[in-house]
């Protein structure tokens, strides 16, 4: 099954790929055709971390980011569809090493993890590592499932409505 | 494809062929349990047990797990599924958002080059 070779042109190379690596641990990997400076920039500038970070699909846009990336520095992202109906996220940075490694906790509940980026630049290229840190299996077993059904219900109806707008929309 | 599944299935028939094996299943099927207790409640030697476990396993039916100095087996392949399935959607959702940031980074990668020209001119 598996033939790949090195050296290659090959588009599985930038396939994001998920490993529970313990208990407790979860990586997510990626490399992306770019220097490590500018893949960091994108996850430091709120800006621009702002472009990416809620996709169109994920349904529920990013309202705000303020981010102060340094060590004991504070981030607060604001996800919903107006501000009366919004879910913070927030936390702070343990660790910020320019271009190469960002380090940062979550503070909304006692399950959530510590997550470590890592850029790793080689050949232009860059591999960029993400891994989280839960605080037990269980935290972790329900982060994973939580993806189901951890959207509050306004979000779900409010995500139900604008595909129906979206779908009537693209018919007319 | 279709010889991995037929061998799977050839696996797991000649698991399920053997009643102490189907009693093991079974017995997991209440509650989780180490390699010892399994052994303990078959009568059956610890070197036994584990060749019992290690068929049920290869079958992926039964999944085990090294903790320490226990092996602790439980039912495999649903589980297993389950949390795959599950893991796969967390995996959409950062390819999702990778592939946002692929973009954001091309874009910036190309205004790199273009400033870079104009500061040669």
């Amino acid at each position: 099954m598996d033939d790949r070779r090195e050296n290659e042109p090959n588009p599985m190379n930038n396939r994001t790929t998920i490993e529970r690596k313990s208990e407790r641990e979860l990586v997510v990997t990626r490399t992306f055709d770019a220097p490590a400076r500018i893949v960091f920039e994108a996850w430091t500038k709120a800006e621009l971390f702002m472009r990416w970070w809620a996709p169109k699909s994920a349904g529920v846009p990013l309202l705000s980011c303020e981010m102060d990336v340094r060590a004991g520095g504070r981030y607060r992202l604001e996800f919903g569809h107006d501000a009366s109906n919004s879910m913070a996220f927030f936390g702070g940075y343990i660790e910020a090493t320019p271009h190469s490694r960002l380090v940062w906790t979550n503070e909304e509940g006692d399950d959530a993890p510590v997550t470590t980026l890592t850029c790793e630049e080689k050949g232009g290229k860059t591999l960029l590592v993400l891994h989280e840190l839960y605080p037990s299996k269980e935290a972790l077993d329900e982060a994973i499932a939580g993806m189901e059904g951890g959207m509050p219900e306004q979000f779900e109806q409010l995500d139900e409505l604008l595909l129906t707008l979206g779908a009537s929309g693209e018919r007319s | 494809m279709v010889q991995y599944t037929q061998t799977r299935f050839d696996a797991s028939f000649a698991a399920l062929s053997d009643a102490t094996r189907r009693g093991v299943l079974e017995q997991l099927g209440r509650a989780d349990a180490s390699i010892t207790d399994l052994a303990e409640k078959f009568h059956m030697t610890l070197t036994g047990m584990k060749k019992h476990v290690g068929v049920l396993e290869r079958a992926g039916l039964v999944s085990t797990e090294k903790i320490g100095r226990v092996r602790t087996c439980k039912l495999g392949l649903r589980g297993l599924e389950e949390e795959a399935a599950l893991i796969e959607r967390y995996r959409q959702l950062w390819a999702t958002r990778f592939d946002e940031l692929d973009k954001l980074v091309e874009e910036l990668k190309q205004k790199e080059k273009g400033d870079g020209r104009q500061k040669r001119k």
